[in-house]
């Protein structure tokens, strides 16, 4: 709380007191009586009174302090003095409460964001400084320690460590880094003392580029909020007519009583602010946005969010994206032998070799190979050859065995084959291909969960490798052997059914289709400014599983904005109607006003809260 | 010229909505947005009138909303 609002807890305790001490122990009759409500009164409202004087005289007739004024200065009028209070107490209570709801949502954001280093250890002429990350040029050194947040992207010189990424990518496993690998601001230096060479100023910073787009997440308006912009300048209007109305029209056209009528206006008034639909909508979608990012899900704004719920057909990109982008080994087939004994030789053949698929195989092996291959020959798009501890070995497509006079059956996998001989004998073969993600089968299903009704694979790949991934990822539809420029049109195709389409890809080559998408999701976009700049959406880690999650958490922050906007309205109704009609007083009506307000703020602030894993 | 200001006492979220549309309807103004939430002004107006503009929307919100002051930094 803030002072301000803890002074106004004050005086709203102060007045709630000396009213029950006026109505339950003072047995005082006429002026002296209303004297008595008067001093809470004017403690607790003295204010919105004032407020209202003012812009009376601004010519705001149509303001909530002025209308709240009418209210309980009417009320006095007509002897109601405990009701007159009660709803200026009442009124404050809202308010109060509105404030601090508020006011804690957006610390909530803040804190979650804390990205923002406060400063930086640079090294200039090998003295230590500590200075503004904003002062610290491109290409200069700088230190961090263990525990410090780093301030600017950067190259590691110098030193080892484990970087926690939560900031960011809400993924708390540290991620272990050494000399020559990116580092990036905003995540925290965890184990080893390590020398940065940054590699962007501060304003450019993955840090400062984030904290710009969340911060300005909240001035995209969803539609929803623009439908209520628009019924709430015609909601107090419309009210206070009917106000003016019910006074009027019955005493002087029904000759009916002036107090009873007047009273029902005066309810009319309690209700004649649209602050729990006003501030609800809004506050949803931020603490909304504030929840995803939490998870390393920045989404740009509201609207997207509004898009994301009602997604019916997602579109993958299919390398980076469903797949990790990388080759593994998938099969190892000896024709005798084992199979450890088949990659520990391919490993040795294949160590001296640039080539990423040779490259994959050392890593499949994982361990430091036993023998030096020598005399090592590239057959450029056919294989390799070495001679190891003795052995002459190739290990290359079915071409360079049918070169060399071995003979090996044809291989029906999907991926990339590689086929093994020792001095002319055939040892078998191993298959290389480009694995789907862990968590990609498991976010398509639940994609699929959340009402997406069709998902559809985009690749440059071949035909037989599309129809293998989506198989099994369980993937509606895959297009095979697309140009980038083919992308866009089966994409433009699938917009014209006229169902929201969200587009996922890396973020780096597809910003085109990212653009035309109803709503573009790039992910792995931890470090890459383009994939931040093209998307609506973007994903800090490369998770499919997080585009789910996206999904999950709009569908529910529009289900909290759709409870709010019907309960608001109808309490509204209702107390009007019962107000028309003589059976809601003033209390109902305050005790309902409110009421809505704290219950529509309290389930706004739902939105915030993040699902467990 | 798009700039940004912050607000202090912004107290209500139909005020907010309000000054938004009152700025919007000053002449000059091409861009207008009021954030409640963030408790930030957003404005853009053309860079040959945006003083006489900016001075404008101070006096349209000390009069909708007198509490509320725009930072102008």
């Amino acid at each position: 709380m803030t002072k301000k609002q803890k002074k106004h807890l004050t005086r709203i305790i102060t007045a709630a007191v000396l009213l029950a001490v006026v109505w339950l122990l003072l047995p005082l009759e006429g002026v002296w009586q209303l004297l008595a409500y008067c001093v809470p009164y004017f403690i607790v409202g003295w204010d919105v009174l004032w407020g209202a004087l003012r812009k009376i005289l601004h010519g705001e007739l149509l303001d909530e302090e002025f209308l709240m004024s009418i209210a309980t200065v009417g009320a006095f009028a007509l002897g109601e003095y405990r009701e007159a209070v009660a709803v200026m107490l009442f009124y404050q209570i809202g308010e109060w409460f509105q404030g601090v709801a508020v006011g804690k949502t957006r610390r909530n954001i803040t804190q979650l964001m804390d990205l923002r280093p406060d400063y930086a250890n640079v090294l200039r002429e090998g003295i230590e400084e500590k200075v503004d990350p904003e002062e610290v040029e491109v290409g200069e050194t700088i230190l961090i320690r263990p525990g410090e947040k780093i301030p600017l992207d950067g190259i590691i010189l110098d030193g080892t460590t484990a970087v926690n990424t939560a900031a960011l990518t809400g993924e708390s496993l540290p991620q272990d880094k050494g000399p020559g690998d990116a580092v990036v601001s905003g995540t925290v230096n965890l184990t080893g003392v390590i020398t940065v060479r940054t590699q962007s100023a501060f304003g450019e910073s993955t840090a400062a580029k984030i904290l710009e787009l969340v911060e300005n997440a909240s001035e995209q308006k969803a539609r929803v909020e623009g439908f209520i912009t628009r019924l709430a300048h015609w909601y107090t209007p419309c009210v206070v007519a009917g106000a003016a109305l019910l006074a009027v029209i019955p005493p002087l056209l029904f000759s009916q009583p002036w107090s009873v009528w007047v009273q029902r206006a005066l309810v009319f008034l309690v209700v004649s602010c649209p602050c729990a639909l006003v501030v609800s909508v809004p506050l949803t979608f931020f603490g909304g946005i504030g929840g995803a990012s939490r998870c390393g899900i920045l989404i740009k704004g509201a609207g997207y969010m509004e898009t994301l719920a009602k997604a019916r057909t997602v579109v993958f990109d299919k390398t980076g994206t469903l797949t990790k982008g990388s080759f593994t080994v998938t099969h190892i087939v000896p024709q005798k032998g084992s199979k450890d004994d088949l990659l520990a030789l391919a490993a040795a053949a294949e160590s001296f070799s640039r080539h990423p698929i040779a490259q994959s195989v050392v890593a499949a092996y994982g361990k430091p190979v036993e023998a030096e291959p020598e005399d090592a020959k590239d057959h450029t798009g056919r294989g390799i050859e070495a001679v190891i501890g003795g052995r002459h070995i190739f290990a290359g497509n079915e071409r360079l065995m049918n070169e060399i006079g071995v003979p090996c059956a044809g291989v029906n996998e999907i991926g990339t084959v590689i086929h093994m001989a020792a001095d002319r004998e055939y040892l078998g073969y191993l298959v290389i291909a480009d694995t789907p993600k862990p968590d990609a089968a498991e976010a398509i299903r639940s994609l699929k969960a959340e009402g997406v009704e069709k998902t559809v694979m985009l690749t440059g790949d071949k035909a037989a490798v599309a129809e293998a991934v989506a198989a099994e990822l369980g993937l509606d539809e895959a297009r095979a052997e697309l140009l980038p420029a083919d992308k866009v049109t089966a994409v433009e195709g699938l917009l014209k059914t006229g169902s929201p389409l969200v587009f996922v890809g890396d973020g780096i080559n597809d910003a085109p289709v990212l653009a035309r998408a109803d709503v573009g999701v790039a992910m792995g976009a931890l470090g890459s400014d383009a994939a931040i700049e093209a998307a609506d959406i973007v994903l800090m880690d490369d998770a499919p599983s997080k585009l789910s999650l996206a999904v999950r958490l709009s569908r529910r922050t529009m289900r909290i904005v759709r409870q709010n906007v019907v309960f608001a309205l109808a309490v509204k109704a209702i107390v009007l109607l019962m107000g028309a009609t003589g059976d809601a007083n003033m209390w109902v009506a305050v005790f309902a006003d409110v009421g809505v307000l704290v219950l529509a703020i309290l389930n706004a602030m739902r939105a915030l809260l993040v699902p467990k894993k | 010229m798009k700039k940004m200001y912050m607000l202090e006492d912004l107290d209500c979220a139909n005020c907010a909505a309000k000054m938004e549309e009152a700025i919007k309807k000053i002449e000059g103004v091409t861009y207008a947005r009021v954030s409640y939430l963030a408790q930030k002004l957003t404005l853009e107006a053309d860079d040959a009138v945006y003083d006489a503009v900016l001075a404008e929307v101070v006096r349209t919100c000390k009069r909708i909303e007198p509490d509320c002051t725009i930072l102008l930094k």
